[in-house]
């Protein structure tokens, strides 16, 4: 026990590293994949059904798959198969891979959570607003916007618990994010090794991501439950 | 003048022939109510007086300014539609508040989005909104509805939520205010309510189109009725006339039909 209460600074000093890159590949995803969803959505939902098809099948094909096979994919296909390692061999290079395909993925189940709020919203509300002189603009941005706001909040703040978890697939590239900075102190690191500790110890961050962003979540929510 | 007139309109979805051949005309402070059986066309008729729908053939006149022409779809662009509709004032089944907004708001939002457009808009804003909410509440007051204009949809029950539509649609000053079966999605004693309100309207001569399924109001509201089967007008005439002595066969089923119920 005093082993570890030695250990202590060292072991938090790295794991807080480690949390910040984690905590970025968080923020650029969802940075990323909250307008490219969007974009994703009314692919799926246009009238022009070449690119309805392509924007289904691309959604099918990413949900339809494991996110870390995806990472892996992204990060090692241009180098491995097209003999063109365009990520380079470092961490800025990890994080941008990572970055993309977490964006990629993430915009796909975004969308789909968008399209059953934007479809979910009664056709009676356009028309409503039709007959009082409203441009398609005025409906949207001030009759339906923020009742699809109401409608998705509840699945993307599922979505978004999740991505805080999901960021340690980026691990499987050997991203320095939190997993691996507890991981490091297994093989060896800081003149401490074999302790599996830091690794158990990461959950606790996890934890406290998530609860944070838990109560902030569920505070949007109860913001917009003046209306139904 | 007719306030409305009504050409050779019809509506085709598809294959099926919803509207055949409607032609009807009515006078200012006039209240027509529509009749018929569901799937006989009157709503989709409502519907395209209010350009909801585009006709597939017909004219239509406002005051004997055509405001559309099958045989002239050019000048049928948006924009152009979105300031023809104001001629008309629509009160749907299902109410179609905007929920984020109280029954003040939603009386106003419609009026403050116009506004915009005016040229004096960016001097007088603070005069006009004000005006705006004068008006707005003086509808609600005439609505019964003064207690209630801070409240939210959700917060109203079926006969409240319906008042506040017909004042959102009377805060437009529509010529012709169009009501789709009003009381339909309101329990039964609910409907008297929102019955009163039209009533009350027609007799300050309201112009009103009304479809509707409550026969005995029907017949003491409105001045003309159309009787409605299968896309075309079956009967029409002066309201009383029509229920107390239909002439054909098909309105006397339906009204048999009804007072079986």
């Amino acid at each position: 026990m005093s082993l570890i209460m030695e250990q202590m600074p060292i072991v938090l000093h790295a794991l807080n590293i480690g949390f910040l890159q984690t905590l970025k590949l968080f923020l650029v995803t969802l940075l990323g994949a909250i307008p490219l969803g969007l974009i994703i959505s009314l692919g799926s939902m246009t009238k022009f059904k070449p690119l309805q098809l392509l924007s289904r099948f691309v959604v099918w094909v990413v949900r339809g798959t494991p996110l870390m096979i995806q990472l892996l994919i992204i990060y090692y296909f241009p180098g491995l198969v097209l003999h063109n390692p365009i990520w380079g061999g470092g961490e800025d290079g990890r994080f941008l891979a990572a970055s993309i395909a977490f964006i990629i993925n993430y915009a796909c189940y975004f969308s789909e959570i968008y399209r059953g709020g934007i479809q979910g919203i009664p056709i009676g509300q356009d028309e409503a607003g039709l007959v009082l002189g409203m441009t398609r603009s005025q409906i949207f941005f001030k009759v339906k916007l923020l009742q699809m706001v109401k409608r998705i909040v509840p699945p993307m703040s599922n979505e978004i618990i999740t991505l805080i978890k999901d960021t340690s697939l980026a691990r499987i590239i050997a991203l320095q994010e939190l997993i691996w900075a507890g991981q490091a102190f297994l093989k060896g690191s800081n003149g401490i090794s074999g302790a599996i500790w830091p690794m158990f110890f990461t959950a606790i961050y996890y934890l406290v991501f998530t609860g944070v962003l838990t109560f902030l979540l569920g505070k949007l929510e109860k913001k917009l439950d003046y209306f139904r | 003048m007719s306030i409305l007139k009504v050409e050779n309109l019809e509506k085709h979805f598809g294959s099926t022939q919803v509207l055949k051949d409607i032609s009807f005309d009515m006078d200012e402070g006039q209240a027509l109510a529509i009749i018929g059986s569901s799937g006989s066309g009157k709503t989709t008729l409502l519907r395209c007086l209010n350009f909801l729908e585009t006709p597939s053939a017909g004219r239509i006149y406002v005051r004997d300014e055509k405001i559309f022409d099958s045989a002239d779809m050019g000048s049928q662009r948006e924009k152009d539609i979105r300031k023809k509709r104001l001629h008309f004032g629509m009160v749907f089944q299902n109410f179609n508040l905007f929920p984020q907004y109280t029954a003040l708001e939603n009386v106003m939002l419609a009026g403050q989005l116009l506004a915009k457009e005016r040229d004096d808009f960016k001097q007088n804003k603070k005069q006009i909104f004000a005006d705006l909410e004068t008006e707005a509440r003086a509808l609600l007051e005439k609505m019964n509805l003064t207690e209630r204009a801070d409240h939210y949809p959700h917060q109203l029950s079926g006969g409240q939520q319906q008042r506040v539509a017909i004042a959102r649609a009377l805060a437009l000053h529509p010529d012709i205010l169009c009501f789709d079966e009003p009381t339909s999605a309101l329990d039964p004693e609910l409907t008297g309510e929102v019955l009163k309100v039209i009533r009350e309207l027609a007799e300050q001569n309201m112009t009103m189109v009304i479809v509707t399924h409550e026969m005995a109001f029907a017949r003491d509201v409105a001045d003309q009725i159309l009787f409605m089967d299968g896309g075309l007008i079956v009967e029409q005439g002066d309201a009383a006339d029509v229920i107390n002595n239909p002439k054909t066969e098909r309105l006397q089923a339906f009204l048999s039909r009804l007072s079986d119920t």
